[in-house]
Order: structure tokens, then C-alpha cells, then sequence
């Protein structure tokens, strides 16, 4: 697996228990092909796949920027209200008469731009990615409810419903499935390969060795801010072409499941590790998950459940894996395993002492 | 009021700059100050705004939130966040309303049972951080979807109807004593608890320690988990008793009660003056940040904005707030190493 050298240089001693991480994912993955072939004789067909892929492609497509963000040691809560306002956004241009192939590039840019706010308050300003993330996710959502109000627009000419809904002329392949795999792809060789993936895992390890280092680390942040908002607003329009309808609410909820698919990836949440690939998995476990407790015919709220407790799990499992392994390697008389990253629920401003140490 | 700042471990001995410190402290009452102007601004426009029935109105229903926000604001102290509490409101307001309807418990025994649920889902989320060292952040996002699916999965597609109450649950919403809501008077009564244990007992001054320097507190040896584990679960406790003034205030509950509260209680607490990296801050400002955000909703459609600007308007807010205090904090440091001549 060569994708994951580049995790694997950034942090040594993680790349075993990474690729044990992905190897597990493949495992549940399967056990879940099983199950569900089980419960449905139509779960194992192209028509039901395409579905289940379908269905989650937003999300997928937003937990791809989330995966860097969270590499890099912060997290952003507002990609599913960025997602709302460019439906709402692009309901509302195409009620105003706006072509498409000029409001898609505004709505597009609106995103970009609230990722550059982001970005320039978590970078530039200091302030934790977690407070300033909630505070836009509220902005964002309010925009959109101030924008299009509470209507639906659901007029869109055919050839847009396509991109959401249609798939490849031949094939059973949604479109947005398309769009998710070249945006992986992309940012698989970034990440991995290139040297603004380095600093990303750098910044992730640690931030103030990166600065010494030479890194720009404020400049990267804010490029991922606007990525991501910039990528949550291409979802927005994407579900809204699915669902041929714009809405101020749409996506309401959708962070969860993105934060959700980007941990269960084995991306360490208090950054410095992870790799896309993982994440892929993940998207497609969480997608064939949702499928088998469907055709199980469990509600809507126990799956709600399900989800909470595999995000909650997928923190738990590798934590504690992490801390008994430590536990026996000092028991052993090893060397001392490296010490957790400063959670970040407990990043701050560092001191005036910090910054001189 | 002593400044909450000079009892941290931050660095007792050194004076700041007196006017950041000035500003740094009177967060209440600028606070206060801002209420007043949006008061009389408002009045202007809308001059029933400004009377007594609206007032006391708008208290009553700040105090549901107020309460949340006490909790919040004990979480929030410890450098970590709690983003489950409205899940937390909504079962606690359910299972109260539906224990109610079908008479299984009384009316006194159905308030310690929605407190009691709290506290306990209360102490999930302080298990989850404290012992099992999951972030806050991640913790609560998926203790916010479970609960909310439990509470869902047993309302299903239930509601309890106002008529389906005890004669009288509803009343102390609705009620006073000597002018003073009933509500209010809780409010006031929790906040005057809460800061008594915060500024008077061990438990207060280690959530403080805990909060404004987790190895310094590590190094005395303050427990730090179990204190933690202490504010969540009270953080919980307090979530269930907003919950039950959440069916005194509205009555007709099913399993969506409290949907996205979370932001306006973040925004309270925030905008209350406690500081989102822990450590300093207070219970007064907290429930005072409440009673403004439950005016500015008020005044919304007084000024002729409508509802769909509140949500921005919580954003916005948490935003400024955080802003002002990462701004406080950076010259109090400055000011702080001039002084000790470094």
C-alpha cells in the first residue's frame, strides 16, 4: 500500500497500527456484504450498490476536505450549513432568472469565501477551529434561512436534475459518484505525495516545529478552510440536483456523518495521522451500513444511534488501543512511547512562556 | 466581584494593565450596559417593548435557557464543550411529560426523575471525556445524535398535549412571587448556589485550575478527570432541569423538543463573559448572557426582522464574543511579561 508511506514517514510507529486500522475497515466492510446479502437477495446487485453510493455522496465528497482539516489539527462544523446556503443561494438565483452556468460559479465562490472567513478567524486570529466552526455553522444556516426563507424551488431544468440524479450514459455510475472518486484521487496525491501534504502532516504533528521548520502554517490552514468550504458548497449544489430542490434546511444534520466517515477512516482526531484511502473505506462501510439497517427495516432513529455510538467508537477503540499498547510497552522497559498531542478541546493560545520554550 | 481571573492559576502575583483588566473583568456590566441602550433603541421603535408584561415575559422564557447555560458554562470552565445538552433537554422533557400524561409518577416525583436522567446522561458524556479521554467536541456530537435517537425512538410520533398535564404543572412558568417570575427566581437561586461553590469551595477552584492550566493543576495534584467528570455530570443535571421547565414554559412536548438549542446556549454562555479556553468567566454572566440574546430575539420582529435572522444572529455573537476574549487574553499575556520585565 503505497498511499500509505506518506502517513507512515510523518508519524513512525503509526504505520502498522494504520494499516491493522484499514485492514479492520476491509474486514467490517465485508462482514457487512455478508449481513446485508443475508437480510436482502437484492443487496448484492449493481442497481442496490449504486443506490447506497448515491445516497452518500455528499457527504463523501465533504468528508474529503474534513480528512485534511482534521489532519492538520483543527475540525470545521459549518460544512453542512455551507452545503444549505448554496442550495439556498443557488434556489434563490435561478427564482431571480440567473442562468446556471453563472450561478453555480457565485455559489461556488460564496462557499469559497466562507471558508476564507474560517480560515482567517481560526489562522489569523488565533481562535479555536471548534467555537469558530459552530458560530458560522449558526451564520451560514441563517444566511441561508434569510436568503431563500422558507420556500422550496424546485423548477431546474433536466440537464441540471442530470448531474445529481443521472448516472454515466452505459453504466449504473451516479455522476456525483464520479465527481467523489477524481476529487479522492486528487487529494490522495496531495496529500500523499506532495509536499503540501508533508507540511499538512507536519503542522498536524506538530504545529510549532512546522512553524521553526519554515512551514507557512497559518497559510496553509486558511487554503483548507477555503477547500473545504469551497467543496461543501460543490455538495450543496450536488444534493440539490439529487433532490431537484433547493432548500434552506438542506444538509441540516449532515456534519455528524461527515465527521463520522473521516474518524471511522482512522484519522487521528487529534491530528497528525491519517490517509484518504482509509477514509474511502469508510465512506463505503458507513454507505453499506445504512443499506443493510434499511433493508433491516430499522427506523431512522436507531440508525441515529448507530451512527453517534460508531463516531464515539471509532475515538474510543484506537485511544484506548493506543494507551494499553503504551501501557505494555513500558511494563516491558521499552522506550517511552511518544506522548498524545494535546487534545483539541485543550488548545489554546499557548503562553508567552510556551512560545519562548 | 472579585476578579475570577486573579483566583486562577494563571499567575495570581501579577497585576495585568489595568484597563484591559477593567474591560477583561466588567464583561456583566458592559454587558448590562449594551442591554440598556438595546432597550431604550428598541423602545423607540417599539414602545412595548419596554413594559413590565414583556419584560418579565421575555426573563421567563431567557431562564430556560439561562439554566442550560449555568451548565454550559461549568463544562465550558474546564476547557471543554458540551454540545449534547439540547438532546439532553428534549429526552428530559419527554420522559417527564410522558410520565405525566400516563400517571406514573406525580408531579414532584416526575421533576427528581427528569433531573435524575439528566444527571445520568450527564455523567455518559463525563465517562466519555474524563475516563475513556474522547475530546469533548467528538464526545457530545455523537452523544447529541444518540440521545436525540433514543428520544425519537421512544416519543416515535407521540405528543403529549398541554390538557395531558396535572392540573397546575404548567403554573410556575406562569406565576409569581412578590412581581418576581417563578422562573427567575430559580434562575437566581442557581446562579447564587453555583457561584458560591465556584468561588468558596475546593471543587469550585479546581474547575477553575482544571480549566486555565490542566498541567499546572496536574502537577498539584487536582484531580482534573474526576473534576471533569464532576461538571458534566452536573452540566447534565442542570440540562434536566431545564428540561422540566421546558414542558412547564410550552406544554405540548413530543420527541423534537429543544431541536438546535445548543446554539443559543453556546452563544449565552459564551457572550456571558465565560472564555471558550477555559478558566475564567462566571455563572452571572452566563444566565445575564441569556436575558440579552432572549431581548435581541425579542426585539427581532419589533424592528421588523423576522425570525430567520436569529439563527445568524447566534453566530454572530459567538463569534464577536470569542474574538474579544482571544483578544483580552493575548494583551493580558503582553501586559503581563512588560510587567515582570522579561
Amino acid at each position: 500500500m503505497t498511499t500509505l508511506t506518506a502517513a507512515a514517514q510523518a508519524r513512525p510507529g503509526w504505520s502498522r497500527w494504520l494499516a491493522r486500522w484499514e485492514a479492520l475497515l476491509i474486514v467490517a466492510l465485508l462482514g457487512l456484504i455478508v449481513v446485508g446479502n443475508s437480510l436482502s437477495p437484492f443487496f448484492l446487485t449493481a442497481g442496490n450498490f449504486a443506490n447506497l453510493i448515491a445516497a452518500l455522496m455528499e457527504v463523501a465528497i465533504m468528508a474529503l476536505p474534513m480528512t485534511l482539516i482534521i489532519i492538520v489539527g483543527e475540525i470545521d462544523l459549518s460544512v453542512e450549513s455551507s452545503a444549505g446556503l448554496a442550495s439556498a443561494l443557488l434556489g434563490f438565483l435561478w427564482m431571480s432568472h440567473v442562468p446556471l452556468p453563472i450561478a453555480i460559479p457565485i455559489v461556488l465562490a460564496v462557499g469559497a469565501l466562507g471558508g476564507l472567513v474560517n480560515g482567517l478567524f481560526v489562522a489569523k486570529a488565533g481562535l479555536p477551529s471548534l467555537v469558530v466552526t459552530l458560530g458560522t455553522l449558526a451564520v451560514f444556516r441563517g444566511l441561508a434561512l434569510i436568503v431563500l426563507g422558507p420556500i422550496g424551488v424546485s423548477d431546474f431544468p433536466p440537464a441540471f436534475t442530470e448531474l445529481g440524479f443521472g448516472h454515466v450514459p452505459g453504466t449504473l455510475i451516479p455522476w456525483p459518484f464520479v465527481i467523489f472518486v477524481v476529487l479522492a484521487v486528487l487529494l490522495t496525491v496531495i496529500l500523499h505525495q506532495t509536499w503540501i501534504g508533508r507540511q499538512i502532516f507536519a503542522i498536524g504533528k506538530n504545529s510549532g516545529a512546522a512553524r521553526y521548520s519554515g512551514v507557512r502554517v497559518s497559510r496553509v490552514k486558511i487554503g483548507l478552510f477555503v477547500l473545504s468550504g469551497l467543496i461543501a458548497s460543490l455538495a450543496g449544489i450536488i444534493l440539490t440536483s439529487r433532490l431537484s430542490s433547493a432548500r434552506a434546511d438542506a444538509a441540516e444534520g449532515m456534519t455528524l456523518t461527515v465527521v463520522t466517515v473521516v474518524l471511522l477512516g482512522g484519522v487521528n482526531i487529534f491530528g497528525g495521522s491519517g490517509s484518504i484511502p482509509g477514509v474511502v473505506l469508510a465512506v463505503l462501510a458507513v454507505a453499506v451500513m445504512q443499506n443493510a439497517l434499511r433493508l433491516a427495516s430499522v427506523t431512522v432513529e436507531v440508525q441515529s444511534i448507530a451512527l453517534g455510538l460508531l463516531l464515539i467508537l471509532s475515538v474510543v477503540i484506537p485511544t484506548s488501543a493506543h494507551r494499553a499498547k503504551s501501557a505494555i510497552d513500558r511494563v516491558r522497559g521499552g522506550r517511552p512511547p511518544p506522548a498524545d498531542s494535546v487534545p483539541r478541546g485543550e488548545q489554546r493560545i499557548p503562553t508567552v512562556e510556551e512560545e519562548r520554550s | 466581584m472579585a476578579d475570577p481571573r486573579a483566583g486562577a492559576l494563571v499567575a495570581p502575583s501579577r497585576t495585568p494593565g489595568r484597563l484591559v483588566g477593567t474591560i477583561a473583568r466588567q464583561r456583566e456590566l458592559s454587558l448590562l450596559a449594551i442591554l440598556i441602550v438595546l432597550g431604550a433603541a428598541v423602545s423607540l421603535r417599539a414602545p412595548q417593548f419596554l413594559t413590565l408584561s414583556n419584560v418579565s415575559q421575555v426573563a421567563v422564557l431567557a431562564s430556560v435557557t439561562a439554566v442550560a447555560a449555568l451548565g454550559e458554562a461549568l463544562v465550558i470552565l474546564t476547557r471543554n464543550v458540551d454540545l449534547s445538552v439540547e438532546a439532553t433537554i428534549g429526552i428530559v422533557a419527554y420522559v417527564v411529560a410522558v410520565t405525566l400524561e400516563s400517571h406514573t409518577f406525580g408531579a414532584p416525583a416526575a421533576v427528581v426523575v427528569g433531573i435524575a436522567l439528566g444527571l445520568v446522561l450527564g455523567m455518559v458524556n463525563g465517562i466519555l471525556i474524563a475516563f475513556l479521554r474522547v475530546p469533548s467536541i467528538v464526545a457530545t456530537l455523537g452523544t447529541l445524535s444518540v440521545f436525540r435517537g433514543i428520544d425519537y425512538f421512544i416519543a416515535g410520533s407521540h405528543q403529549v398535549p398541554l390538557a395531558g398535564l396535572p392540573d397546575g404543572f404548567t403554573d410556575p412558568a406562569r406565576s409569581d412571587v412578590f412581581g418576581i417570575p417563578v422562573f427567575v427566581l430559580v434562575t437566581v437561586v442557581l446562579v447564587v448556589i453555583g457561584t458560591a461553590i465556584l468561588r468558596s469551595t475546593r471543587f469550585g477552584r479546581q474547575i477553575y485550575a482544571v480549566g486555565s492550566n490542566p498541567e499546572a493543576a496536574a502537577i498539584l495534584g487536582i484531580p482534573s478527570r474526576r473534576v471533569v467528570f464532576t461538571a458534566f455530570a452536573l452540566c447534565g443535571a442542570l440540562a434536566g432541569v431545564a428540561g422540566v421547565m421546558w414542558v412547564m414554559e410550552f406544554g405540548t412536548i413530543n420527541g423534537t423538543a429543544a431541536t438546535g438549542a445548543v446554539l443559543a446556549i453556546v452563544a449565552a454562555t459564551v457572550v456571558g463573559g465565560v472564555n471558550i479556553f477555559g478558566g475564567s468567566g462566571t455563572l452571572a454572566g452566563a444566565a445575564l448572557g441569556a436575558l440579552f440574546l432572549g431581548f435581541v430575539a425579542n426585539a427581532l420582529p419589533l424592528i421588523g426582522l423576522n425570525q430567520f435572522y436569529l439563527q445568524a444572529i447566534y453566530g454572530v455573537v459567538i463569534l464577536v464574543a470569542v474574538a474579544a476574549d482571544a483578544l483580552i487574553l493575548r494583551r493580558l499575556q503582553r501586559s503581563r511579561t512588560r510587567r515582570s520585565g522579561r
